[in-house]
């Protein structure tokens, strides 16, 4: 079973991200960047297919800026095979990275697609979903546990009512949810090992892809404050304030 | 042209964040007409026939609806589509996995969470974390949208509107239902609560978070919250957690109690009317939002603040 990883470049889960004076967009020079957390966490599930010998590879892939490589050498640290760069300059949306995950999927023959819910920058939640439709497979998104049996995955979804368990014929794309598993740290020895892995650099424009943005943003700016930061001495002083001054209960 | 709201449903109860999402479909100015997918769930589409300004409602009574799966249902809303020129659902786990799909099987970009609509085609929504909300236009003619439910009031009652029944698609046969674990409560449903207690890794194990929060959700009439950290060591379900990447809440009250206000926590909840922060450092970010802040233990002040309602 071949399992391809989709892992996305995004501002670091501890930055917190500032909007540009002129509302062009957020202020994203000197900010570290990381593999989006939940990417982190789909990689890791494909690795531990691999070491549970139900994967024979894990291709991790990534679209965005030359800068993108960081991203994947560190996947191939993490345990992916080899990787692949699809060089894409400026904002690529959902759609169109499905459409370029959709033809990696099918030039590779891969069984097993796993993405992240949700890529913490655009907060979209929507590539793995778009990826399903495009192949015409099943999706399971959210997903806290996957198991693989006779071409079968069956996955145990986080719901809003609690949890949801689905099964899929493969091939088929899973999105992961934070419960899934805990991603290991790529070891000094592994971050060695990992330059010498393969890694193909194509351009967008090689997969025949049409990735000019749909939407177009015209303003970003900051969320409406709120006025927090007074405190009450006790109990009764906040019970109090509670009733007469806010009036909530 | 018309704009397809897509209801949100148990296929016995409409779930209350069908009319916020209303509120959203009907400022895109067209009539709204509400799909009801899904198997035995007639008394659904009477409810949401009865929601203000909801022209039809279209029912799609099937056994292969009955689980949602967003393939069947997917199907069924594509070949809906050319009567429509924007599909709507609400931001929750069902319109979340079922949404996407239909944009990419329609060639169109979703806009996701919205929070306004500026006009029919430009939108704002949260980004990262809700650090920045952005205003984007979308050029795609059928716009696919989900929607923030805290961010728009529910519709009223209205008139009864016709209902018409409709075929569902042939089952693609992607995915099978297995099971569910859902958690029944008589509690109020964390995303509709008037007044949210939520508990984090302070609580230290079930057995506190228990003896400690739900004596306080009792009396108030709460649902109960937690914070990613409480989820993943096993204090809370994983429906409790608020956040970035859980429930989005906007309650009149909320009540965070050994929270250390993370961004990815406060981006779930900093929209509630009035919020109160129990937590024994001075220096915790949540006490910058809060409202109410009241530094000490938990385990002395909430069974204190229980004891005093
Ligand atoms: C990709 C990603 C997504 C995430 N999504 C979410 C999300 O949706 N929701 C979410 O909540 N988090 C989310 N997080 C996690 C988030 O970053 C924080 O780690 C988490 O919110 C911390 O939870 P906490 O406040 O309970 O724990 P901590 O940060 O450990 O805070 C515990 C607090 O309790 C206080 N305390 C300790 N003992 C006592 C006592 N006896 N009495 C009173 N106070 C006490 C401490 O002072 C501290 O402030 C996400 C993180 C990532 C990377
Ligand atoms: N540019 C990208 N490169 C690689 N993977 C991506 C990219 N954008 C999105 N993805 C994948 O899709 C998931 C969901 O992203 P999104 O739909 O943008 O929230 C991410 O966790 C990644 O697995």
């Amino acid at each position: 079973m071949k399992v391809l990883v989709a892992v996305k470049r995004v501002a670091d889960a501890n930055v917190r991200v500032r909007v540009k004076a002129d509302g062009t967009g957020v202020e994203l020079d000197n900010v570290k960047m990381s593999m989006n957390p939940f990417c982190e966490i789909a990689l890791e599930e494909a690795v531990r297919l691999k070491e549970a010998g139900k994967a024979t590879e894990v291709i991790a892939v990534s679209i965005g800026p030359a800068k993108a490589e960081d991203t994947l050498r560190t996947a191939l640290a993490m345990g992916a095979d080899r990787a692949i760069l699809i060089q894409a300059d400026g904002r690529v949306e959902p759609l169109a990275v499905a459409k370029l995950l959709k033809a990696v999927t099918e030039k590779e023959g891969v069984d097993l697609v796993l993405l992240g819910k949700q890529a913490i920058d655009d907060d979209s939640n929507q590539t793995g979903q778009m990826l399903a439709a495009l192949l015409g497979r099943g999706q399971a998104t959210f997903a806290s546990k996957l198991d693989i049996a006779d071409g079968v995955a069956t996955v145990t979804r986080e719901v809003d009512g609690g949890l949801q368990t689905i099964a899929l014929p493969l091939p088929a794309v899973v999105t992961s949810d934070l419960r899934m598993n805990e991603p290991r740290f790529a070891s000094l020895p592994n971050i060695m090992k990992a330059r010498s892995k393969p890694l193909a650099k194509t351009q967008a424009a090689d997969y025949g892809v049409d990735v000019a943005p749909r939407q177009t943003v015209l303003k970003v700016e900051e969320p409406a404050g709120r006025k927090g930061g007074a405190m009450v001495g006790s109990v009764a002083e906040l019970v109090e304030k509670l009733k007469t001054e806010a009036r909530v209960i | 042209m018309t704009t397809l709201l897509i209801a949100e449903h148990d296929n016995e109860v409409l779930n209350a964040q069908t009319a916020h999402a209303l509120t959203a479909a009907r400022a895109l100015g067209q009539p709204v007409h509400i799909l009801v997918a899904g198997a035995g769930c007639a008394a659904v589409a009477d409810a949401a026939a009865r929601l203000e300004g909801v022209e039809r409602v279209l029912l799609a009574d099937d056994a292969s609806l009955a689980a949602q799966l967003a393939e069947p249902v997917s199907a069924l809303i594509v070949g809906l589509a050319e009567r429509y020129d924007a599909v709507v659902a609400a931001a929750t786990t069902t319109g979340k996995n079922l949404l996407p799909r239909v944009a990419a099987l329609l060639d169109v970009m979703q806009v996701s969470d919205i929070v306004t609509v500026v006009s029919p085609s430009t939108f704002k929504r949260p980004v990262y974390a809700g650090n920045a909300i952005e205003t984007v236009e979308t050029s795609d003619t059928i716009r696919v949208l989900t929607v923030r439910t805290t961010a728009f009031d529910a519709a009223g009652a209205g008139e009864a509107a016709p209902i018409d029944t409709v075929p569902a698609a042939a089952d693609p046969g992607l995915s099978r239902h297995v099971s569910d674990e859902v958690a029944r409560s008589e509690r109020p449903e964390l995303a509709a609560a008037r007044i949210v207690v939520s508990g984090g890794r302070a609580l230290g194990s079930k057995e506190k978070f228990d003896a400690l929060m739900l004596p306080l959700a009792d009396k108030l009439g709460a649902a109960i919250g937690a914070s990613r950290a409480a989820v993943d060591a096993g204090y809370a379900p994983n429906d409790w957690q608020v956040g970035q990447t859980g429930k989005v809440v906007a309650p009149d009250l909320y009540i965070a109690c050994g929270i250390s206000g993370a961004i990815q926590h406060l981006a779930g909840m900093k929209d509630a009317k009035v919020i109160v922060a129990i937590n024994s450092d001075p220096n915790a970010p949540i006490f910058a939002l809060a409202d109410y802040g009241l530094v000490g233990d938990i385990f002395t002040l909430v069974p204190e603040l229980t004891e005093a309602l």
